[in-house]
């Protein structure tokens, strides 16, 4: 059963005493205080972080998110309150016990802390050669591995300063993962990335997640691309955790933060052009359908890519996450034109809302963006098989998927057409390649 | 009347205040350097350090070779020059080797070998830890679940504690070479009755002096230089690289005096 807490200064806390499996938290604090000077960075804080999800902690900048972060590893002591781990206090924590704390700990810092006098590839190494017995061939192995996945293989031999700004973040991010740590603490991973890096990052993240199980705590401003992988949102603001919830909890929460926070949403209609943000979407939806009689039908429609995990692994994150920037801008231009508007759900998943038209007329509308999307979809992954023509390749497959439904505007919610659009999937086009040999 | 009173008693307390408050302050900081040797000294053993110490075996002592053997050499001959012009003002300078020996074995081999390194490996020493520090590389190496003291501390110590006796001898046997060029090369005394008299007069208790405060100026200039590197950003004066710089000065300003200091108080046990 959903909990909604609120403190005695109105902050909101959504299900905070347990996670969204029940469990109890991981990491736990408890009153935490730290100032600098004069200055209160963190004032009686009260958040928890639970094993297995994927947490991210978003605010201004010069809130104190980074300082939330350092008391988790214990780089930072807390003035007053305390940190606890598995219901454990970090303080009392000694010799062994403290070490076997920060070494299940992965820890990637905002302005990277690179050995500058080491290579990239010592770099990524050094934690494996310091604090595990692993011969020097399964560490070149897992180093190289990460460099790859990382787009950072021909780099190794390279210094940091020989390297630019997002290339040294994702050095950062190569050694923080590179000792499978079981939670990994990450201040703003993505900064200095263009966006492919970025969602490619970011999706890293929330595959590593699912592959090992870690449990991942993130600083990021890229919202709202980082909501999509988060199973929880923390906001700070002046010092205190105002919100703690899941993305979906989070889209209505009303403050006056996520009132400035909502112009930063604006880049994202840059990033894919013409979609809505999860709250404008909601908005114009109430707008758009609050103005239509008890009579009107309106469809929704949603748009997915089948098997989108796996296709990352075989086609690479970034260019994945081209693909998907392409079908929203596919999906935006297309249904603008008839009035409909389009928002981003999932990292993989669309949807649409058609206000004006029923179900016959929608059918129609989807046939033509079937077709339009073979002509003119995936340009870049078209472009990057001809270049791959004629070696030798892995087969894979992209197949775009639709499901339709029709609702009535005041008698059902959106979410209760969602519901009968996805039970409606079916689709409505594949590109293939196998050997280098492209088709639609 | 008691206004006046109580405005002199402050008036006298005001100094006294301070003068307590900053020899409290140097009692703290003496504890915090002394818990960091100890904390240092702890994390010398192990088979991870044995590389890193080597390697810091090679910049403080290898590369410091030339610079102390070129010291050594002019300090050799200088000396050899002001004892020949002293000692034969008494027809006494037949013994050129022993006061040439015994000064460069006892005194001048051990703080001058020291200095330069100071000046050499122990301002790099603070400026590299001041960095790392400032980058926030310490930290990360604590986030690994690295002891940053055993990883950047701990070898340099050892490193120093095995090359400064060893670039002391070399200090003290260039510094007889030098002795030798100014005496018997360019002077006229007797090359047999040179080293003879250095080979006389020097005792094996006189070696293991000069090695004991080889041993005592090594944990003196690591320790100061590491300090001072470590908590740069601890500094009230300034931060960033300016904090480094103010760091790595004090460092070896603090080294310096140290090993005077340290030469008389050794010296003053050892008689």
């Amino acid at each position: 059963m959903k909990k909604v807490t609120h403190d005695s200064t109105g902050n909101v806390y959504h299900n905070a005493g347990v996670s969204l499996s029940g469990e109890h938290p991981l990491i736990e604090f408890r009153n935490i205080t730290k100032s600098f000077g004069e200055k209160r960075v963190l004032n009686r804080v009260n958040l928890s972080i639970y094993k297995g999800e994927i947490t991210t902690i978003i605010g201004k900048s010069g809130t104190g998110k980074s300082v939330l972060l350092k008391h988790m590893i214990g780089l930072m002591e807390p003035d007053m309150g305390d940190v606890c781990f598995n219901g454990k206090n970090v303080a009392k924590l000694k010799g062994r016990e403290r070490l076997a704390h920060i070494r299940q700990m992965s820890y990637m810092f905002q302005n990277n802390a690179l050995f500058d006098s080491m290579t990239v590839f010592d770099n990524v190494a050094f934690p494996l050669r310091q604090t595990t017995s692993l011969s020097e061939t399964i560490i070149r192995n897992k180093v190289m591995d990460i460099l790859e996945k990382t787009d950072l293989q021909g780099f190794a031999d390279k210094f940091p300063s020989e390297l630019s700004g997002g290339m040294q973040k994702r050095v950062a991010f190569s050694r923080a993962l590179v000792t499978d740590p079981s939670i990994v603490l990450f201040d703003e991973p993505t900064t200095g990335q263009d966006l492919i890096r970025r969602n490619a990052i970011l999706s890293m993240i929330s595959e590593y997640k699912n592959r090992f199980g870690f449990t991942a705590v993130i600083i990021s401003h890229d919202i709202p691309d980082v909501l999509f992988i988060s199973n929880r949102i923390l906001v700070l603001h002046e010092g205190e955790i105002v919100f703690q919830g899941t993305p979906g909890e989070f889209d209505s929460f009303d403050h006056p933060y996520v009132d400035e926070f909502v112009h930063s949403l604006e880049t994202f209609r840059d990033h894919m052009p013409g979609l809505y943000s999860r709250r404008n979407f909601q908005l114009r939806y109430n707008s758009v359908l609050g103005r239509k009689s008890d009579q009107d039908a309106y469809v929704v429609a949603i748009f997915s890519i089948s098997g989108f995990r796996e296709l990352c692994e075989k086609i690479g994150h970034a260019t994945a996450h081209e693909l998907v920037k392409e079908l929203g801008a596919i999906i935006s231009r297309h249904f603008d034109a008839v009035g409909g508007f389009s928002t981003r759900q999932r990292r993989s998943r669309f949807m649409t809302v058609l206000p004006f038209s029923n179900i016959e007329e929608s059918r129609q509308m989807l046939d033509d963006f079937a077709n339009e999307l073979r002509e003119k979809g995936f340009e870049y992954v078209k472009l990057k098989n001809r270049e791959a023509e004629g070696t030798r390749g892995e087969f894979y497959k992209i197949t775009v998927i639709a499901g339709m439904a029709e609702g009535q505007s005041t008698t059902e919610g959106i979410n209760d057409v969602l519901k009968k659009a996805r039970q409606n999937l079916f689709e409505i086009g594949r590109f293939q390649c196998i050997e280098g040999k492209c088709s639609l | 009347m008691s206004i006046y009173k109580s405005i002199t008693l402050k008036f006298i307390m005001m100094p006294l205040n301070s003068i307590g408050k900053s020899a409290l302050n140097q009692i703290a900081l003496l504890g915090k350097i002394l818990m960091f040797l100890a904390a240092s000294l702890a994390g010398i053993p192990g088979k991870r350090q044995f590389s890193n110490t080597m390697k810091h075996v090679y910049s403080i002592g290898v590369r410091s070779t030339l610079i102390v053997m070129l010291v050594g050499l002019f300090t050799g001959m200088v000396l050899g020059l002001q004892l020949y012009y002293t000692l034969v003002k008494f027809g006494s300078q037949g013994v050129l080797g022993s006061a040439l020996g015994l000064t460069l074995v006892r005194e001048l081999g051990p703080v001058l070998t020291a200095i330069m390194i100071t000046a050499r490996a122990g301002s790099a020493m603070t400026t590299e830890i001041g960095i790392q520090r400032i980058t926030e590389q310490i930290d990360a190496l604590f986030t690994m679940g690295v002891d940053p003291l055993r990883y950047l501390v701990s070898p340099r110590i050892a490193a120093s504690i095995i090359t400064f006796p060893i670039l002391t001898a070399l200090f003290d046997i260039i510094g007889f070479l030098g002795g030798y060029i100014t005496g018997v090369v360019l002077l006229g005394l007797d090359s047999g009755a040179y080293f003879y008299r250095i080979h006389y007069s020097i005792s094996f208790a006189d070696i293991n002096g000069g090695s004991i405060k080889a041993i005592v100026f090594a944990l003196i200039v690591s320790t100061a230089c590491s300090f001072n590197g470590y908590y740069t950003h601890l500094r009230s004066d300034s931060f960033g690289a300016r904090a480094v710089g103010l760091s790595t000065t004090s460092a070896v300003v603090v080294s310096s005096v140290l090993i005077l200091v340290a030469d008389y108080v050794v010296t003053s046990f050892l008689l």
